[in-house]
């Protein structure tokens, strides 16, 4: 049978309740008699809090109850939070109580709950909540935190630093001591906001009569917000479901599990009634987590044909307040750092650094393009040393279609060698560069610069483990009606994930897309699961999806054959309808169910399991690494610093296709976050880790005259490590896009000598580097 | 993110919304809501008293007659730039307009909110300063008049007394052959410009200049009219030389500065955006001479 | 706080309701009644999630007291196209373009997107980006948004 929707451009199931409005997101969801949760955050970035007065705000109109730490149940109190990702090196495991507790270490850090009639209501009362805190010292930047002496972020710790390790490989003693060509540069860039534009929300109810406690969040990973959940309020497992609906985006913050989900779970067993907490923007700004704020020093030794001998660096990575998911994100950044490049020797110190403020947790990219920044950034310094062409240097130094299996010499964050599966990246930079006439541009650049203008162009490659361990499972089934069902434990936040499971589920089982139904994002469906980040769902839910709807039509051939007497191999499936071939001999998937159910007086076959239903646990032995090439054309305005995309070119290789429309959409919006990174999203603190940038007018997003409709070229080296040949697509857009267009903003501004190691760039930036390079010149 | 509460008045009249403005205590006006709404949402702005003007239809119109233009405070920005007049007779209002907020914040903005709220960098501000503008304010004392440059006298501070509410303003365009310019640098279409420059040139049959008007804006906490370069302007002809001395007249103005953009950028800003409305404004009169 | 009765039409439907004078359009349509597909992004006037039309014009419903909609004629995405029947052009043209990701700027995409289709039916697409800084994405680099404003505006001007 052969593929039918598989690599189709299939519009998305999902569109038509969202186009009517008739979608479902957690605010959506009227629970009758809710109480609405109004979050009283600190204002401080760090301070002791010596008492919290309620008295007043208590007895304000429509508030039921106020929350502090000493009010939360015990299983609550004095505790922190789980850290979601443990790590053995961590060597200070801190992670942040579900209320301040004593001592409150970022602003916006929840110190109590006013639950309320309405939000109007609990805004008032919290208004007037007296938080009697006094000012600590504050570990405001990673840079200072990192230093012996600086200010604690908490005063629980010896120092700021949550960890402290070196990855490394290669033989030579002293590869820089040889070296023709040694380059430095020191890398800094910053932090920047998940804005989904839904905000984070949880709506929790709790029935006593049954024990059962159901939770709705607007989340990424429901099962760890299920696990954590059970673990903190010691509630029966089996009696926690949750259910990410309709979810407004996530990006990476959404997987990260939350004080509000826990304080709603916890305070709807403990009043009875359901309760509602919808963040707002500003509660996003302040408390949903961040990330990006790294320093990198980066050193790079070469030969002088360009070709690499070693690459060491220290990566100093700020955590923020608490560490939830361990080390992830220095970690990735420091595995990612080699990319495409054969490097002999590489050694990485990676210190993760606690500050007063929010924590970081991944972010579309996570740690990679901080890694790529870094590592490409140095490429072009190699190019522009040696005098060649930076595509080439890049090109001489790549890892060659005939050494993959490429074993890098690291082990990843899935405890396996890091070990490339498949891809042609040479032909991946070849592509992209053909594609943006990156030959032809020498002239078109002299020719502009003839008319005084400044256009400039850039490259910038990246390898990317995606489809990460450790399983994600997925249910097949015949409905009572007849339909397939699948429902896994996938959790989608506008992927498009329902269309994607049942182009394969339709494809693997043999019917019409229109006869499957996907649930997706329930705990309740799937009672085990990981989540959606790190580009995993379509390889591991896509793939325990085709493997349980294969699964899934063996047994419907083995019933029919037993219930039309016919051998399997005269057996076809027709819809909805199941024949026997060269008979007129059928039976209906809806009756075969009932006969696979059994009945009494029938006799099962040895080996043949009851029920017209499969599972598959799809867990892939290591991760599969996409890679891509991304090329941009910018034009600077040197008098104000503005920076215009003039083009942008992906070359990408995530392996097959499942549906290339989705993967389009997955790329050019990855690429305007990427932009966003590059040259707008900077969440500005001050000296006091006070935030700065703290509505949407201030934290600037990329609209639609940022964002350049990117031309892609699609390869598909299909991966030997799933059944579908795919590999992640969720990230690449955005992984090496600030790399990409810094350099071409430095390769525009040529003329000026100018030099950046840094973003975003900001237009004020940009003025200030030529100015000070016209008065040194 | 919700208002504290207030209590709602929506007068027919503009004499019973300045009754109600001037015997209620903390009671704020409200035009089109699009910058005192987040900031009551953010709670940034706690009010007892909120006085709608939305109802109050003799306070939306555009009067233009040959010499001036009087535009009601509560017109909203979409209906002046749907006006064919104002077109005709300003475009370089109507080119500002198109720097103004969005579609939404347009449909309801109005030109009398903008030149209440006085953020430095409100485009229709700085027309207004460039118009020769003048305010009119109506009050429980009665009403008067106040030039533009007057009127604002500080990081977002009319010269209005308590209670007395702005009504309209007159604008004075140039009569005659003339050349404009608007220029402005915001980080994105639409948002609140970090410097900008508007201009009105007018050439005399020798091409010399003969008037020239100037304001920056968005730099200081007011829009700035460049009096020394408009008056050292005219008599001479226009060139890349002249217009740089206006730039560094625009360069050495007073300029705001935050944790995310610089006095020194500002500045600098100011200088190129002046020096490119010139320029622009000088091509235009030069066709307009043709 | 004293109440306001407010008088509102919807989508063609009559509603009235009793309102505190701080109740946003955008609460009364999503909680009084319960038209949930306007969507909250900011509550500060910029994302534009929760754009609708009043009296003809797109606003931020959630810089509108529901008392200043008293008497007024309001459209949201739940009417731009009959409960039971196809999807309106601008609607159909999102899904064939992959406007849309998570869905929840949808609404209020569609909503200027109505506004400016009206006010300039045969734009261009940088026309289009630009009518469209009044709403923000996170999730699709607008691309095919811009895709899907342009092939509606050409439906919209075939069958006119």
């Amino acid at each position: 049978m052969g593929a039918k929707y598989f690599g189709a451009r299939v519009e998305r199931r999902e569109d038509e309740p969202l186009l009517r409005g008739k979608g479902q997101f957690t605010d959506d969801i009227v629970l009758s008699d809710a109480l609405v949760a109004v979050i009283v955050r600190s204002p401080w970035a760090h301070a002791r809090i010596d008492s919290v007065d309620v008295s007043e705000a208590a007895g304000m109109p429509g508030v039921h109850s106020i929350w502090t730490m000493a009010d939360l149940p015990d299983c609550l109190r004095g505790r922190q939070t789980p850290i979601q990702v443990p790590n053995a090196a961590i060597r200070q495991p801190h992670n942040f109580p579900v209320l301040a507790d004593g001592e409150a270490t970022f602003v916006g850090e929840p110190v109590a709950v006013v639950l309320a009639d309405s939000r109007e209501l609990g805004e008032d009362a919290a208004q007037m909540v007296f938080v009697d805190g006094v000012p600590l010292p504050v570990a405001a930047d990673v840079g200072t935190a990192a230093e012996p002496g600086a200010p604690l972020m908490h005063s629980s710790l010896k120092d700021n630093i949550a960890a402290d390790l070196v990855l490394q490989f290669g033989e030579d003693e002293n590869p820089f001591e040889a070296a023709e060509v040694v380059i430095e540069e020191t890398f800094r860039q910053h932090r920047g906001c998940c804005q989904a534009m839904e905000c984070r929300a949880v709506q929790a109810q709790y029935d006593a009569l049954t024990d059962q406690l159901t939770v709705w969040s607007a989340a990424q990973a429901p099962h760890m917000v299920k696990n954590i959940i059970v673990e903190m309020l010691g509630h029966d497992d089996g009696k926690v479901r949750v259910i990410a609906p309709d979810v407004g985006g996530g990006f990476g913050p959404k997987g990260m599990v939350y004080p509000e989900e826990v304080l709603c779970a916890a305070l709807a067993r403990e009043t009875g009634r359901p309760v509602k907490w919808t963040e707002d923007r500003r509660e996003h700004f302040l408390s949903t987590t961040q990330e990006r704020d790294q320093i990198w020093t980066m050193r790079v030794a070469a030969d002088r044909d360009g070709r690499l001998i070693a690459v060491e660096g220290d990566l100093v990575h700020d955590s923020g307040c608490a560490a939830p998911w361990g080390i992830i994100l220095p970690y990735i950044a420091a595995t990612t750092v080699p990319g495409p490049y054969v490097i002999p020797n590489y050694r990485m110190r990676m210190r993760s650094v606690f500050t007063n403020k929010p924590p970081t947790t991944p972010l579309r990219g996570a740690g990679r393009p901080q890694a790529v920044f870094a590592m490409e950034r140095m490429m072009d310094r190699l190019a522009d040393r040696l005098g060649l062409d930076p595509a080439e240097v890049r090109r001489r130094n790549m890892i060659r279609p005939d050494q993959m299996p490429y074993r890098m010499g690291l082990i990843y964050r899935d405890g396996s060698p890091l070990t490339y599966d498949s891809g042609d990246y040479p032909e991946c930079q070849r592509l992209a560069l053909a594609k943006a006439d990156w030959e032809g541009f020498k002239q078109r650049q002299s020719a502009a610069l003839a008319e005084g203008r400044y256009i400039g162009i850039g490259v910038a490659n990246y390898v990317e483990g995606t489809g990460l361990g450790p399983y994600e499972g997925s249910k097949a089934r015949v409905a009572a009606d007849g339909r397939i069902e699948i429902a896994s434990g996938a959790a989608p936040q506008g992927q498009g994930q329902k269309t994607i499971l049942a182009q394969i589920a339709a494809d693997a089982f043999g019917v019409p897309m229109e006869d499957v139904d996907v649930r997706v994002a329930d705990t309740g469906i799937v009672p085990i699961g990981i989540g959606t980040f790190a580009s995993r769902v379509t390889v591991n839910a896509g793939s325990s999806t085709h493997n349980a709807s294969k699964s899934l039509r063996a047994k419907v051939i083995k019933f029919a054959a037993l219930r039309l007497e016919v051998p399997e191999a005269d057996i076809e499936i027709d819809s909805r309808v199941v024949r026997a071939r060269g008979t007129n001999r059928s039976v209906t998937l809806g009756e075969l169910r009932q006969f696979a159910n059994g009945m009494p007086g029938f006799t099962l076959p040895e080996g043949l399991e009851p029920g017209l239903e499969t599972a598959d646990w799809f867990s892939p032995r290591q991760a599969t690494y996409c890679n891509g090439t991304h090329v941009a054309e910018v034009e600077v305005d040197a008098d104000t610093g503005a920076v215009e995309i003039r083009r942008y070119v992906v070359a990408h290789d995530s392996g097959r296709l499942v549906n290339p429309m989705a993967v389009d959409g997955q790329i050019q919006g990855g690429v305007a976050h990427g932009i966003g990174n590059a040259l707008f999203e900077h969440m500005h603190y001050d000296d006091e880790a006070q935030p700065v940038t703290t509505t949407l007018a201030d934290y600037l997003l990329p609209m639609a005259p940022d964002v350049p409709d990117v031309e892609i070229v699609h390869m598909e080296t299909p991966t030997p490590l799933n059944p579908l040949g795919v590999k992640g697509a969720g990230e690449g857009g955005t992984i090496p896009a600030a790399a990409c267009i810094v350099a071409a903003v430095e390769d525009a501004l040529r003329p000026f000598g100018a030099r950046f190691s840094e973003c975003p760039l900001s237009p004020q930036r940009i003025v200030e580097v030529i100015c000070q390079s016209k008065k040194v010149a | 993110m919700r208002p504290a509460p207030f209590e709602y008045h929506d007068p027919r009249h503009v004499s019973e919304a300045v009754d109600l403005l001037s015997s209620l205590e903390n009671a704020r006006p409200l035009a089109g809501g699009q910058s005192l709404m987040p900031m009551m949402n953010f709670r940034y702005g706690q009010f007892d008293h909120l006085v709608d003007l939305n109802r109050i239809d003799d306070l939306s119109f555009i009067d233009v007659d040959g010499s001036s233009i009087r535009i009601g405070a509560m017109t909203r920005q979409v209906e002046m730039q749907e006006d064919t007049r104002l077109a005709e007779s300003v475009p370089v209002a109507l080119e500002a307009l198109s720097h103004v907020g969005h579609i939404a914040t347009r449909n309801r903005g109005t030109i009398g909110g903008s030149l209440s709220h006085l953020d430095p960098a409100a485009e229709l501000l700085a027309v207004s300063a460039l118009l020769d503008g003048v305010v009119h304010l109506q009050g429980k004392e009665g009403k008067r008049s106040v030039p533009i440059e007057d009127y604002v006298v500080g990081y977002m501070t009319p010269a209005a007394e308590e209670g007395e509410l702005l009504t309209s303003v007159d604008w004075n365009p140039w009569q005659g052959d003339h050349g404009w310019s608007f220029r402005e640098f915001a980080r994105r279409h639409g948002d609140f410009a970090l410097a900008g420059a508007a201009v009105l040139m007018a050439l005399d049959e020798a091409g010399s200049i003969a008037r020239a008007a100037v304001t920056v804006f968005g730099v200081g906490p007011a829009p700035v009219r460049l009096k020394t370069a408009e008056t050292s302007m005219v008599g001479e002809i226009p060139t890349r030389q002249l217009f740089e001395l206006a730039g560094e007249e625009a360069a050495s103005l007073e300029a705001m500065q935050d944790a995310v953009v610089s006095g020194s950028y500002r500045r600098h800003l100011a200088r190129v955006l002046t020096v490119r409305a010139l320029e622009e404004a000088s091509v235009r009169a030069k066709d307009e001479k043709k | 706080m004293s109440l306001r009765d407010v008088s509102i039409n919807v989508n063609g439907t009559d509603y009235q309701a009793s309102v505190e004078p701080r109740l946003s359009l955008v609460e009364l349509l999503r909680k009084k009644l319960s038209l949930t597909g306007t969507h909250v992004g900011c509550e500060h006037g910029v994302c534009g999630a929760c754009t609708v039309m009043v009296d003809g014009r797109s606003v931020r419903s959630c810089l509108m007291l529901a008392v200043q909609a008293d008497g007024a004629e309001v459209v949201t995405v739940e009417g731009l196209s009959e409960e039971q029947g196809p999807l309106g052009p601008l609607q159909a043209a999102f899904r064939r373009c992959h406007g849309l990701q998570c869905g929840f700027c949808t609404p209020g995409m569609l909503m200027t997107l109505t506004d400016f289709l009206t006010r300039n039916p045969e734009p261009t697409r940088d026309e289009v980006r630009i009518a469209l800084t009044a709403n923000a994405c996170r999730c699709t680099g607008y691309k095919g948004i811009v895709d899907a404003a342009m092939e509606a505006a050409a439906e919209i001007r075939r069958a006119s």
